[in-house]
C-alpha cells in the first residue's frame, strides 16, 4: 500500500534543519502499523511530508502508495489517490459548513477520479449513519468545520471525514492527544470499523494507550528522523514499561 | 480656496442651468465652488486619488429610451422597482406603486410648495463639517432626477432603485431624500451601473423609532466610477442598516462610498456595512463617519474586502462621540484577504472621543488565505481554486451576515449576495 524508501526532508526555510533522516518503512494493505517516538523524533513531520503540506523539501528517497510517487503530488491528488490525514490539531474554519465541507469533499475526490457525483440523498444518508456511530450530533454537523468543537469532538470529526471519505491509507497524527478515555473508545471504534483488507493505517502516536483500543499488527519506533526498530504490539508495551530512554539507549549501543 | 480646485470645480459643474429646484440646486452650486474639487492632496482623498473623478464629463442631458430593464441581481427578491435611466424615472419602466403610508415625489417634476423644499440638500449641506465632500455638493447642483419619499408606515415590501446607463461617456447624476416618520419602517434596495461616471446620493431623516433598511449592489458592468453618499440623521430608538456588495470582475472600477451618519436621539442604533470584491486594477473605497451626539447609542461598521491582482481597496472609518454621548458603543471592523501580491489594502481609523463613559473599539487585518485552512481543505481532496472559493465566500459571509434578519425579505436578500460573490469568483478566474 504504502512504500517509503530512504525519506529525507528538511524545513524549506531553514534547510539546515533536517528532520527527515532517511525513513524506511512499507505498510501491506490491510495492516495498521503504528509509530512511536519521543517529542522532536520527526513523526509528525513524516505525516505532513506525506500528505504534502507546504514548508518541507524533500531531499531524498520516495513514498510510493500503490506504486505512484505521491510526493510529486498536490495534496488534493494525494486525497484523490486515497491518501488520508487525520490532524493533531483539526483547523477551525468560520464560514464553512461541516456539511458543505465535506460534500464539497467527497464530490472533488469522485470527480478527480472520474466517478459521477454522489447524490445530495445518498450523501445525506452516508453522512448522517457514520456521524451516529461516532456520536456526532446533527447540530455539529450544521456548524462551521470545527469551529466551537471541545478537543474530543474535533478528533470525532476528523474519523467522521474519514468514514465518509473512505481513503485507502490512513495516517492518524496524535489523534489520542487531548482526549479523555471515553473519547478514545469512541475514535478506536470509528476507526476499528474502518478496518479491512483494502484499507491500510498508520497510527502516529506518543502512548501506547491508544494501541490498547487500535491493536496494530507492527509497530515502530522513529527516533531522530529515522526508523530505529520496529517490532509487533509487544514494542508498544515495552515503550510503555521502559520509557524511550532505555530502547533508545539499547539502540545506540 | 486655490485656484486649481475651483477651476476644477467650474469645469465640472459646466454652465447648465437647473430645470428645477433652483434654489436648492443653486446653494450646492455654490457651496461646491466654495469648497472646490477634492483634490490628491486633501487628507481626506490620501488614499484615493480623485483626479479621475475630476475630468470633465458632460452631464446626460436627455433621457434615453432603454427598453429593457435588464436583470438585476436582486431579481429573486420580491421588491417593487423604480427605473432611472441616466438618473432620471422612467415610468414605463417602472412599476406602479401605491401603497399605504408611502409618498413618493418626483424631484424632476418641481418641489416647490411641498414637504421636500424645506429638506432637499439640507443634510448634504450639513455633511459638509467638519469634512468637506465636494462631491456631495457636486450631485446637489447637477442631479437631474431622483425621488423624495416620504414613509409614514411600516413598508413591508422593499424598494428597488434600479439604474441603467445608456451611452458613454457621460456623467450620471440622481439623488434621493428619505424622511420615515416617527415608527415608519422602509427597506430600500439599489442595483445598476448608472452611468459611466455615476454620482448617486441619500439624504435620509429617520424619525424617532423608524427604521431604514438599505442594501446596494454594485456589481454591474458599465461605470467606471461611482461616487457615492449617504447622509442619515437618526432620531431615538431608531435604526439604520446599510449594506453594500460592491465588486466588478475585470473592471477597474473605482469607487468611493461614503456614509455620513448622525446619532442624535437617545438609544439609535446604524450600523454600516460592506463586502468589498477587487481584481485587475480595482480602486473600492468605503469612507464612514459617525457621530454619536446621544446618550446609549449602537454602531457598527464591518468591512469585508477581497482583492485580487493589483487592486486596491481603503477603508477609512470614523467614530465621534461628542461630549455628553454617554453609553456610546461604538464598533468598527476592517479586514482584507489579499489574493495576490499586487493587491493592497489601506486602512484610517479614527476614534475622536468626548465622553467618558464609552465603549469604542476598531480593529483592522490584512493578509493572505489562512494557509492552514487551506492545506485542511486540499488535503480532504478539495482543489486549491476550489478551496480559495470556500474561503472567500466564507470570509464575505461575515459580512452579508450583517443584512439584518428582522427586515423584509432578508433570507432573499443575503442569497443575492452570496450569489454575487460567486458569479464574482466564476468571472474572476474564468
Amino acid at each position: 500500500m504504502l512504500k517509503i524508501e530512504n525519506l529525507h526532508a528538511r524545513l524549506e526555510e531553514e534547510t539546515d534543519t533536517v528532520i527527515l533522516k532517511g525513513v524506511d518503512l512499507t505498510i501491506e494493505p490491510g495492516k495498521v502499523h503504528a509509530i512511536m517516538g519521543p517529542n522532536g523524533s520527526g513523526k509528525s513531520t513524516l505525516s505532513y511530508v506525506l500528505s504534502g503540506r507546504d514548508g518541507y523539501e524533500v531531499t531524498e528517497g520516495s513514498a510510493l502508495m500503490e506504486g505512484e510517487n505521491i510526493l510529486e503530488m498536490e495534496p488534493e491528488e494525494r486525497a484523490a489517490a486515497g491518501l488520508f490525514l487525520a490532524f493533531q490539531y483539526p483547523v477551525e474554519i468560520p464560514g464553512v459548513g461541516n456539511m458543505t465541507f465535506l460534500r464539497e469533499a467527497v464530490n472533488a475526490q469522485r470527480k478527480a477520479r472520474g466517478e459521477e457525483e454522489m447524490s445530495a440523498a445518498d450523501f445525506l444518508k452516508l453522512v448522517r449513519a457514520e456521524a451516529a456511530k461516532l456520536d456526532i450530533s446533527p447540530d455539529m454537523l450544521k456548524r462551521f468545520v470545527n469551529v466551537g468543537f471541545s478537543g474530543g469532538e474535533k478528533k470525532r470529526n476528523e474519523i467522521l471525514q474519514m468514514a465518509v471519505l473512505q481513503p485507502k491509507m490512513c495516517i492518524l497524527d496524535e489523534t489520542d492527544s487531548g482526549l479523555d478515555v471515553d473519547a478514545m473508545k469512541l475514535v478506536a471504534q470509528g476507526v476499528n470499523a474502518l478496518r479491512g483488507p483494502d484499507r491500510s493505517f498508520l497510527v502516529i502516536t506518543h502512548y501506547q494507550r491508544l494501541l490498547d483500543h487500535i491493536k496494530p499488527d507492527v509497530v515502530h519506533i522513529m527516533a531522530d528522523g529515522r526508523i530505529v526498530e520496529t517490532g509487533g504490539p509487544e514494542l508498544a508495551l515495552k515503550v510503555e514499561n521502559e520509557g524511550y530512554a532505555d530502547i533508545l539507549g539499547k539502540t545506540a549501543a | 480656496m486655490s485656484d486649481q480646485k475651483t477651476m476644477l470645480a467650474e469645469a465640472l459643474l459646466g454652465d447648465a442651468a437647473p430645470e428645477w429646484g433652483a434654489e436648492q440646486r443653486g446653494a450646492a452650486r455654490a457651496r461646491f465652488l466654495e469648497m472646490g474639487a477634492p483634490v490628491r492632496r486633501d487628507e481626506y482623498w490620501r488614499y484615493t486619488d480623485p483626479s479621475a473623478f475630476n475630468e470633465p464629463l458632460p452631464p446626460i442631458e436627455a433621457a434615453s429610451d432603454a427598453a429593457l430593464r435588464g436583470e438585476s441581481g436582486f431579481d429573486s427578491v420580491e421588491a417593487l422597482t423604480l427605473v432611472f435611466v441616466n438618473g432620471r424615472l422612467d415610468p414605463t419602466l417602472s412599476d406602479e406603486i401605491a401603497l399605504d403610508g408611502l409618498e413618493i415625489l418626483h424631484l424632476g417634476d418641481g418641489i416647490d410648495g411641498t414637504w421636500a423644499a424645506e429638506k432637499l440638500g439640507a443634510l448634504e449641506a450639513r455633511g459638509q463639517e467638519p469634512v468637506a465632500r465636494p462631491y456631495a455638493a457636486l450631485n446637489g447642483a447637477l442631479a437631474v432626477d431622483g425621488l423624495a419619499i416620504r414613509v409614514t408606515g411600516q413598508i413591508a415590501t422593499p424598494i428597488h432603485l434600479r439604474y441603467l446607463a445608456e451611452g458613454r461617456d457621460r456623467a450620471v447624476y440622481v439623488r434621493h431624500l428619505i424622511e420615515l416618520a416617527p415608527g415608519a419602517a422602509l427597506t430600500v434596495l439599489e442595483s445598476g451601473a448608472g452611468g459611466e461616471r455615476f454620482n448617486a446620493m441619500i439624504e435620509a431623516d429617520i424619525g424617532d423609532r423608524a427604521a431604514l433598511r438599505r442594501c446596494r449592489l454594485q456589481s454591474e458592468a458599465g461605470a467606471d466610477q461611482s461616487i457615492t453618499h449617504l447622509f442619515a440623521r437618526l432620531g431615538a430608538e431608531s435604526a439604520l442598516r446599510s449594506f453594500t456588495l460592491t465588486g466588478v470582475a475585470g473592471a477597474s472600477k473605482r469607487v468611493r462610498n461614503e456614509a455620513m451618519i448622525w446619532l442624535e436621539g437617545d438609544e439609535g442604533s446604524a450600523h454600516i456595512a460592506g463586502g468589498v470584491l477587487g481584481d485587475a486594477k480595482a480602486h473600492l473605497d468605503n469612507t464612514v463617519f459617525v457621530t454619536h451626539d446621544a446618550f446609549d447609542c449602537e454602531s457598527r461598521q464591518v468591512f469585508k474586502n477581497v482583492l485580487a491582482d493589483e487592486a486596491r481597496g481603503v477603508f477609512q472609518g470614523k467614530i465621534l462621540v461628542k461630549e455628553g454621548a454617554q453609553k456610546t458603543d461604538g464598533y468598527q471592523i476592517s479586514q482584507s484577504v489579499l489574493l495576490s501580491e499586487g493587491a493592497e489594502f489601506d486602512v484610517k481609523p479614527e476614534l475622536e472621543i468626548y465622553a467618558d463613559d464609552v465603549a469604542c473599539s476598531h480593529g483592522s487585518t490584512s493578509g493572505a488565505l489562512d494557509e492552514t485552512a487551506m492545506f485542511y481543505l486540499r488535503s480532504r481532496g478539495v482543489s486549491q481554486e476550489a478551496a480559495e472559493r470556500l474561503l472567500v465566500a466564507a470570509f464575505i459571509e461575515e459580512a452579508i451576515e450583517e443584512i439584518d434578519e428582522d427586515g423584509p425579505q432578508a433570507e432573499a436578500l443575503r442569497e443575492a449576495m452570496r450569489a454575487q460573490v460567486a458569479d464574482w469568483m466564476d468571472r474572476r478566474s474564468a
